[in-house]
Protein backbone atom coordinates (compact mmCIF):
# COMPACT_ATOMS: atom_id res chain seq x y z
CA UNK A 1 0.00 0.00 0.00
CA UNK A 2 0.90 3.42 -0.50
CA UNK A 3 -1.05 6.37 0.47
CA UNK A 4 -1.05 9.41 -1.98
CA UNK A 5 -2.75 12.69 -1.56
CA UNK A 6 -4.76 13.27 -4.62
CA UNK A 7 -5.99 16.72 -5.24
CA UNK A 8 -8.83 17.45 -8.10
CA UNK A 9 -9.40 21.00 -9.61
CA UNK A 10 -12.36 22.40 -11.82
CA UNK A 11 -15.27 19.92 -12.91
CA UNK A 12 -12.60 17.31 -11.74
CA UNK A 13 -13.11 18.24 -8.30
CA UNK A 14 -17.39 19.22 -8.80
CA UNK A 15 -17.84 15.39 -10.53
CA UNK A 16 -15.79 13.67 -7.61
CA UNK A 17 -17.50 15.50 -5.11
CA UNK A 18 -14.26 16.91 -2.57
CA UNK A 19 -11.16 18.77 -3.60
CA UNK A 20 -9.13 16.58 -1.83
CA UNK A 21 -8.56 12.81 -0.35
CA UNK A 22 -5.45 10.61 1.15
CA UNK A 23 -5.91 7.67 -0.77
CA UNK A 24 -4.09 3.95 0.27
CA UNK A 25 -3.42 2.54 -3.09
CA UNK A 26 -2.38 -0.70 -3.49
CA UNK A 27 0.86 -1.48 -4.51
CA UNK A 28 -0.14 -2.42 -8.02
CA UNK A 29 -0.63 1.20 -8.42
CA UNK A 30 3.19 2.28 -10.04
CA UNK A 31 2.18 5.04 -12.34
CA UNK A 32 -0.51 7.51 -12.58
CA UNK A 33 -2.58 5.88 -15.14
CA UNK A 34 -2.73 3.04 -12.49
CA UNK A 35 -3.82 5.30 -9.84
CA UNK A 36 -6.27 6.57 -12.13
CA UNK A 37 -7.47 3.26 -13.29
CA UNK A 38 -7.86 2.49 -9.23
CA UNK A 39 -9.74 5.89 -8.30
CA UNK A 40 -11.85 5.06 -10.95
CA UNK A 41 -13.73 2.35 -9.28
CA UNK A 42 -14.05 4.33 -6.16
CA UNK A 43 -17.70 5.86 -6.90
CA UNK A 44 -19.54 7.19 -10.04
CA UNK A 45 -18.38 10.79 -9.33
CA UNK A 46 -14.81 9.34 -9.63
CA UNK A 47 -16.33 7.61 -12.44
CA UNK A 48 -17.47 9.91 -14.70
CA UNK A 49 -14.27 12.41 -13.70
CA UNK A 50 -12.01 9.93 -15.14
CA UNK A 51 -14.76 9.02 -17.89
CA UNK A 52 -12.83 11.30 -20.76
CA UNK A 53 -8.86 10.79 -19.79
CA UNK A 54 -7.68 12.82 -22.64
CA UNK A 55 -9.10 16.05 -21.36
CA UNK A 56 -7.69 15.28 -17.81
CA UNK A 57 -4.16 16.85 -16.94
CA UNK A 58 -2.12 15.59 -14.32
CA UNK A 59 0.18 17.49 -11.63
CA UNK A 60 2.89 15.46 -9.19
CA UNK A 61 4.49 17.17 -6.08
CA UNK A 62 3.00 20.15 -8.64
CA UNK A 63 4.46 19.85 -11.67
CA UNK A 64 3.13 19.03 -14.57
CA UNK A 65 4.04 14.98 -15.71
CA UNK A 66 2.42 12.78 -18.25
CA UNK A 67 0.03 9.64 -17.47
CA UNK A 68 2.93 7.04 -17.49
CA UNK A 69 5.04 9.35 -14.59
CA UNK A 70 5.82 7.21 -11.67
CA UNK A 71 3.67 7.74 -8.35
CA UNK A 72 5.43 7.03 -4.66
CA UNK A 73 4.47 6.68 -1.20
CA UNK A 74 3.54 10.67 0.14
CA UNK A 75 3.11 12.19 -3.11
CA UNK A 76 0.65 14.64 -3.92
CA UNK A 77 -1.49 14.00 -7.42
CA UNK A 78 -3.46 16.31 -8.75
CA UNK A 79 -6.26 15.67 -11.85
CA UNK A 80 -7.49 18.97 -13.86
CA UNK A 81 -8.99 20.11 -16.76
CA UNK A 82 -6.85 22.44 -19.22
CA UNK A 83 -5.98 25.59 -17.56
CA UNK A 84 -8.15 28.80 -18.21
CA UNK A 85 -6.58 31.79 -16.57
CA UNK A 86 -5.64 34.75 -17.75
CA UNK B 1 10.86 39.28 -10.04
CA UNK B 2 7.51 39.30 -8.61
CA UNK B 3 4.40 37.13 -8.74
CA UNK B 4 1.47 37.46 -6.49
CA UNK B 5 -1.90 35.44 -6.69
CA UNK B 6 -4.43 37.29 -4.69
CA UNK B 7 -8.15 37.78 -4.14
CA UNK B 8 -7.79 41.40 -3.72
CA UNK B 9 -7.74 44.23 -6.37
CA UNK B 10 -4.61 46.03 -7.44
CA UNK B 11 -4.25 49.54 -9.22
CA UNK B 12 -1.95 49.09 -12.50
CA UNK B 13 -1.14 52.75 -12.29
CA UNK B 14 0.74 52.24 -8.86
CA UNK B 15 2.10 48.80 -9.72
CA UNK B 16 3.76 49.95 -12.63
CA UNK B 17 5.35 53.30 -10.94
CA UNK B 18 6.64 50.49 -8.36
CA UNK B 19 8.12 48.59 -10.57
CA UNK B 20 10.54 51.34 -12.24
CA UNK B 21 11.08 53.23 -9.10
CA UNK B 22 14.36 55.20 -8.21
CA UNK B 23 15.74 53.14 -11.17
CA UNK B 24 17.67 54.92 -14.10
CA UNK B 25 18.56 51.76 -16.25
CA UNK B 26 14.71 51.31 -17.57
CA UNK B 27 14.01 52.42 -20.73
CA UNK B 28 10.28 51.85 -20.50
CA UNK B 29 7.85 49.34 -19.40
CA UNK B 30 4.67 47.32 -20.90
CA UNK B 31 1.99 46.08 -19.36
CA UNK B 32 -1.05 43.69 -20.21
CA UNK B 33 -4.24 43.94 -17.93
CA UNK B 34 -6.98 41.55 -18.48
CA UNK B 35 -10.84 42.29 -17.42
CA UNK B 36 -13.60 40.19 -17.23
CA UNK B 37 -15.32 40.21 -20.19
CA UNK B 38 -19.44 39.87 -20.57
CA UNK B 39 -19.83 37.55 -23.48
CA UNK B 40 -22.81 38.76 -26.08
CA UNK B 41 -25.23 36.28 -26.46
CA UNK B 42 -26.31 33.34 -24.41
CA UNK B 43 -27.86 35.04 -21.89
CA UNK B 44 -24.65 36.67 -20.78
CA UNK B 45 -22.62 36.33 -18.11
CA UNK B 46 -23.16 37.85 -14.93
CA UNK B 47 -20.17 37.07 -12.94
CA UNK B 48 -16.98 34.43 -12.98
CA UNK B 49 -14.94 32.60 -10.29
CA UNK B 50 -11.73 31.60 -10.57
CA UNK B 51 -10.49 28.82 -8.85
CA UNK B 52 -6.49 28.32 -8.46
CA UNK B 53 -4.01 25.53 -7.48
CA UNK B 54 -2.70 27.02 -3.95
CA UNK B 55 1.38 26.31 -4.41
CA UNK B 56 1.51 25.44 -7.92
CA UNK B 57 0.07 28.56 -9.40
CA UNK B 58 2.70 30.65 -7.88
CA UNK B 59 5.67 27.95 -8.93
CA UNK B 60 4.16 28.34 -12.16
CA UNK B 61 4.23 32.13 -12.45
CA UNK B 62 7.74 32.00 -11.01
CA UNK B 63 8.92 29.36 -13.28
CA UNK B 64 7.36 31.56 -16.41
CA UNK B 65 8.69 34.58 -15.14
CA UNK B 66 12.17 33.29 -14.61
CA UNK B 67 11.54 32.04 -18.42
CA UNK B 68 10.66 35.42 -19.53
CA UNK B 69 14.19 37.08 -17.85
CA UNK B 70 16.31 34.11 -19.27
CA UNK B 71 14.78 35.02 -23.44
CA UNK B 72 14.91 39.30 -22.76
CA UNK B 73 17.12 41.35 -21.22
CA UNK B 74 14.82 42.52 -18.13
CA UNK B 75 15.72 44.80 -15.03
CA UNK B 76 12.41 44.31 -13.50
CA UNK B 77 8.77 42.09 -14.08
CA UNK B 78 5.36 41.32 -11.93
CA UNK B 79 3.15 39.57 -12.19
CA UNK B 80 -0.59 39.78 -10.55
CA UNK B 81 -3.15 37.20 -11.29
CA UNK B 82 -6.91 37.09 -9.16
CA UNK B 83 -8.61 34.61 -7.74
CA UNK B 84 -12.26 34.32 -6.67
CA UNK B 85 -15.49 36.06 -7.96
CA UNK B 86 -14.88 38.29 -10.31
CA UNK B 87 -17.43 41.02 -12.20
CA UNK B 88 -17.70 41.85 -15.60
CA UNK B 89 -15.57 44.76 -15.84
CA UNK B 90 -13.45 44.00 -12.95
CA UNK B 91 -9.47 43.55 -13.73
CA UNK B 92 -8.26 39.43 -13.73
CA UNK B 93 -4.57 40.04 -14.10
CA UNK B 94 -1.25 42.25 -14.67
CA UNK B 95 1.63 41.54 -16.37
CA UNK B 96 4.31 44.60 -16.66
CA UNK B 97 8.07 44.31 -17.73
CA UNK B 98 10.50 46.87 -17.63
CA UNK B 99 13.77 47.02 -19.97
CA UNK B 100 16.40 49.40 -21.37
CA UNK B 101 14.83 48.72 -24.37
CA UNK B 102 11.11 48.47 -25.69
CA UNK B 103 11.41 45.84 -27.74
CA UNK B 104 12.37 43.38 -24.93
CA UNK B 105 9.87 44.95 -22.47
CA UNK B 106 6.93 44.49 -24.94
CA UNK B 107 7.96 41.12 -26.54
CA UNK B 108 8.33 39.67 -22.84
CA UNK B 109 4.88 41.54 -21.77
CA UNK B 110 3.38 39.36 -24.78
CA UNK B 111 5.32 35.95 -23.99
CA UNK B 112 4.28 36.16 -20.21
CA UNK B 113 0.31 36.78 -20.89
CA UNK B 114 0.63 33.83 -23.78
CA UNK B 115 2.15 31.41 -21.48
CA UNK B 116 0.15 32.13 -18.39
CA UNK B 117 -2.86 31.35 -20.35
CA UNK B 118 -1.77 27.68 -20.65
CA UNK B 119 0.23 27.00 -17.98
CA UNK B 120 -0.50 28.87 -14.68
CA UNK B 121 -3.36 26.56 -13.06
CA UNK B 122 -6.46 28.47 -13.35
CA UNK B 123 -10.19 27.97 -13.95
CA UNK B 124 -12.51 29.53 -14.61
CA UNK B 125 -16.49 29.29 -13.90
CA UNK B 126 -18.83 31.12 -15.75
CA UNK B 127 -22.18 31.54 -13.93
CA UNK B 128 -24.73 32.84 -16.22
CA UNK B 129 -28.63 33.02 -16.93
CA UNK B 130 -28.32 29.33 -17.74
CA UNK B 131 -26.27 28.63 -14.54
CA UNK B 132 -22.59 27.64 -13.98
CA UNK B 133 -20.14 26.42 -16.70
CA UNK B 134 -16.43 25.70 -16.75
CA UNK B 135 -14.61 27.78 -19.42
CA UNK B 136 -13.03 25.32 -21.68
CA UNK B 137 -9.73 25.74 -22.96
CA UNK B 138 -9.52 27.70 -26.65
CA UNK B 139 -7.22 26.29 -29.32
CA UNK B 140 -6.27 30.11 -29.65
CA UNK B 141 -4.77 30.38 -26.90
CA UNK B 142 -2.50 27.47 -27.24
CA UNK B 143 -1.46 28.85 -31.15
CA UNK B 144 -1.10 31.79 -29.36
CA UNK B 145 1.56 30.13 -27.14
CA UNK B 146 2.85 28.25 -29.56
CA UNK B 147 4.71 30.44 -31.14
CA UNK B 148 6.90 31.33 -28.42
CA UNK B 149 8.09 27.97 -28.65
CA UNK B 150 9.00 27.63 -31.85
CA UNK B 151 11.66 30.73 -30.79
CA UNK B 152 13.25 29.37 -28.33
Amino acid sequence: MKILQVRYFAWMRTRVGTGAESVEAPDTVRDVAGLMDWLEGRSPGHAKAFARREAVRIAVNQDYVEADHPVAEGDEVAFFPPVTGG
Amino acid sequence: MAVRVQREDFDPGLEMAALGKGRHDIGGVASFTGIVREEKGAGGISSMTLEHYPGMTERKLEEIEAEAHRRWPLEASLIVHRYGRLEPGERIVLVATASFHRKAALESCAFLIDWLKTKAPFWKLEEGAGGEQWVDAREADDEAAARWTKDA
